[in-house]
């Protein structure tokens, strides 16, 4: 953002190519296309192509690492002072909270903008050679930025914190073979106590956001040497011709400072109106009813109402991952790039497995909550068997019924088959996740959102 | 990355090589360099994952007394259970007067599961799974009994010992622990 706010500068400054080479205002201008490229191709440009959310991205982790300093500076990691200094940021220190509500605010949209950064990049086609180390790259820095979300979530040390980090590291125990050491490894000891808080302070200020910028800064380049962003050609266009090109100066730069300003002021805005939640202290020996992890990971403990953990967590979960960081080297076929949803048939196939998860996840989910209970219909058999292989043997033949019937009527090329599966499952998991975090209230009881049971 | 210009000629040195075709010594310091480099990193990996195993805190951060004394034998009636905050488990006296300690984490995914006296049953908020007063699964998500901890009983006086967590399948009536009889 810094390089934003410098090109921004930049604009309102003469340019003539008659400079002095040792003025410092033409070493500012070589540092600016240093990091930015000096022509880029006319058609990326168009915002319905990225809709800025990669450069939202950066804004939004610069926003964090220029709030995260200043919180430091107010934070104690132990616990019980921790949950304390957090009372007293918020009370004693001019702006306390504001700073933290940019904080928590700006860490929640970046999710969400890099869910949406990763399905653009998905459905324009832009993850195939040769960005296809990208995409990998790209995903990695989304799984750090959600380990990022749920390190920084302890902090606060309040019940909400305690006991939704609580059951994600719960999760792990059901890693075969390794689970229990890791779990223990990350919480330092046994239980969550005031060793877990020091590891996650240290991976929440030091560790991740390293790694995060080093990684970012590794995507940018990889995009610098794909040539930039992926340009949209239509099927008749012949794919070897050089795109159009004009100057950076000032058409992406103005671009650029736009999306950053308006990302911004939508933080800004949305911290001074919502304070960040900070409930009573934690209490280890008092779960809240209901106990919930924080949204973002609100699908996957949905699954875990419903599947065996091991099943839920290690073949579904892990697996659907694996495809993800493999996608682009099975999507075969030269889709054309660019192109939302590649063609006219992949927009048919991706609104036809749309409207199908929608569906089936809900219908699903209320089955499996009322009707359905394998553990009573077949006693004498292990869990494992009943809450695990079956539901799971069931979900992996919905999926392969799901490509036939894209495949067959629509007679769908490979990527867009590969695309509607995608699709299928990204949907099943973002209606999972809103019934998990809205539509589950005491006991991880279905209920409409607002309705009290009793 | 790519470097623009074109490298610069390699210096001929004259290296005798062993008459044998063997290898140079320039082959060989380049080969002791690259070992000694990969070995200096190796260590380094080994100090950081030390410095940072999972057994480094526990002589600070466990408490020093694990055996927590819950009370003389009458003072809990028989099918009754009792919480205890430190220790983190639930002292269950069955009807027929055995004694069982049982760990208060759901070994689902580790919530805290209180004792609902109504149902007589141990429910979790977490995921809905409940647990019987020996505590088996009554109903899922949790995948086996919740934890157990060894109960002695001394002098009259109940004790448990917190340091090990024994995990089980489910209950079974050795787990009991009677008083002696007088």
């Amino acid at each position: 953002m810094i390089e934003k706010f410098r090109s921004l500068s930049f604009l309102f400054t003469s340019h003539s190519s008659h400079e002095d080479p040792q003025s410092p205002h033409r070493i500012f201008k070589t540092l600016v296309f240093h990091i930015r490229p000096r022509m880029v191709a006319e058609r990326t440009l168009r915002f319905t192509l990225t809709f800025g959310l990669g450069g939202m991205a950066v804004v939004l982790v610069t926003l964090q690492i220029f709030t995260g300093i200043l919180l430091k500076f107010a934070y104690e990691p132990f616990p019980v002072q921790a949950y304390d200094s957090l009372i007293r940021l918020q009370t004693g220190f001019p702006f306390g909270q504001f700073i933290r509500n940019i904080h928590f605010w700006s860490a929640n949209f970046l999710v969400g903008v890099l869910f949406l950064h990763g399905l653009r990049v998905f459905f324009t086609g832009a993850f195939r050679t040769p960005r296809r180390v990208n995409w990998i790259v790209g995903l990695s820095l989304f799984l750090l930025v959600l380990a990022a979300n749920l390190t920084g979530y302890l902090l606060p040390w309040d019940q909400l914190a305690y006991w939704a980090t609580t059951i994600c590291l719960g999760m792990l125990d059901y890693i075969p073979g390794i689970g229990n050491r890791l779990q223990q490894w990350i919480m330092g000891g046994p239980q969550l106590g005031p060793a877990t808080l020091r590891n996650f302070f240290a991976l929440h200020t030091a560790v991740l956001p390293v790694i995060i910028v080093a990684l970012m800064t590794y995507h940018f380049w990889k995009i610098r040497k794909a040539g930039g962003l992926v340009v949209p050609k239509s099927p008749e266009e012949i794919p070897e011709e050089k795109p159009a090109m004009v100057p950076s100066n000032p058409n992406l730069l103005l671009r650029e400072a736009a999306v950053a300003l308006s990302a911004i002021a939508c933080v800004l805005t949305v911290a001074l109106l919502f304070d960040a939640p900070l409930g009573p202290p934690a209490n280890p020996g008092l779960s809240p009813n209901p106990t919930k992890a924080p949204w973002y990971f609100a699908g996957v403990q949905e699954m875990l109402v419903h599947f065996h953990p091991t099943f839920a967590l290690l073949i579904v979960l892990s697996l659907a991952l694996g495809a993800f960081f493999l996608l682009p080297y099975l999507g075969g076929g030269a889709a054309s790039p660019g192109v939302w949803f590649a063609s006219a048939d992949g927009r048919r196939t991706s609104v036809a497995a749309a409207i199908a998860a929608g569906l089936i996840t809900p219908i699903a989910v209320i089955l499996d909550e009322y009707v359905i209970d394998l553990a009573a219909w077949m006693p004498g058999w292990p869990q494992v068997v009943s809450n695990g292989l079956i539901p799971t043997a069931l979900f992996i033949g919905l999926l392969a019924g799901v490509y036939i019937a894209i495949r067959k009527p629509f007679r769908a090329q490979r990527p867009e088959t590969v695309q509607a599966l995608v699709v299928f499952l990204l949907v099943m998991f973002v209606m999972l996740t809103i019934i998990c975090a809205i539509f589950r209230g005491e006991g991880m009881a279905l209920r409409w959102p607002g309705v009290r049971s009793n | 990355m790519k470097a623009k210009k074109p490298k610069p000629a390699a210096v001929k040195v004259e290296t005798p090589t062993p008459s044998g075709g063997g290898v140079s010594r320039r082959s060989f310091f380049n080969f002791l360099w690259g070992a000694l480099g990969l070995a200096a990193l190796a260590e380094l990996v080994w100090v950081a994952f030390s410095f940072l195993s999972p057994g480094r805190q526990s002589a600070r951060d466990q408490p020093a007394n694990a055996v927590v004394s819950a009370g003389a034998v009458e003072s809990f009636p028989t099918g009754t259970v009792e919480g205890f905050q430190r220790g983190q488990f639930y002292l269950v006296r069955l009807d027929s007067g055995g004694f069982l300690a049982i760990s208060c984490k759901c070994t689902h995914l580790g919530c805290t599961v209180p004792w609902v006296e109504k149902e007589k049953k141990f429910l979790c908020p977490c995921h809905a799974s409940s647990f019987d007063i020996t505590g088996n699964v009554t109903a899922a998500p949790a995948p086996r009994a919740l934890d157990m901890f060894q109960v002695t009983i001394e002098n009259n006086v109940v004790k448990v010992d917190t340091s090990k967590r024994i995990k089980r399948s489910g209950f079974n009536s050795e787990q009991l622990v009677y008083p002696p009889k007088l």
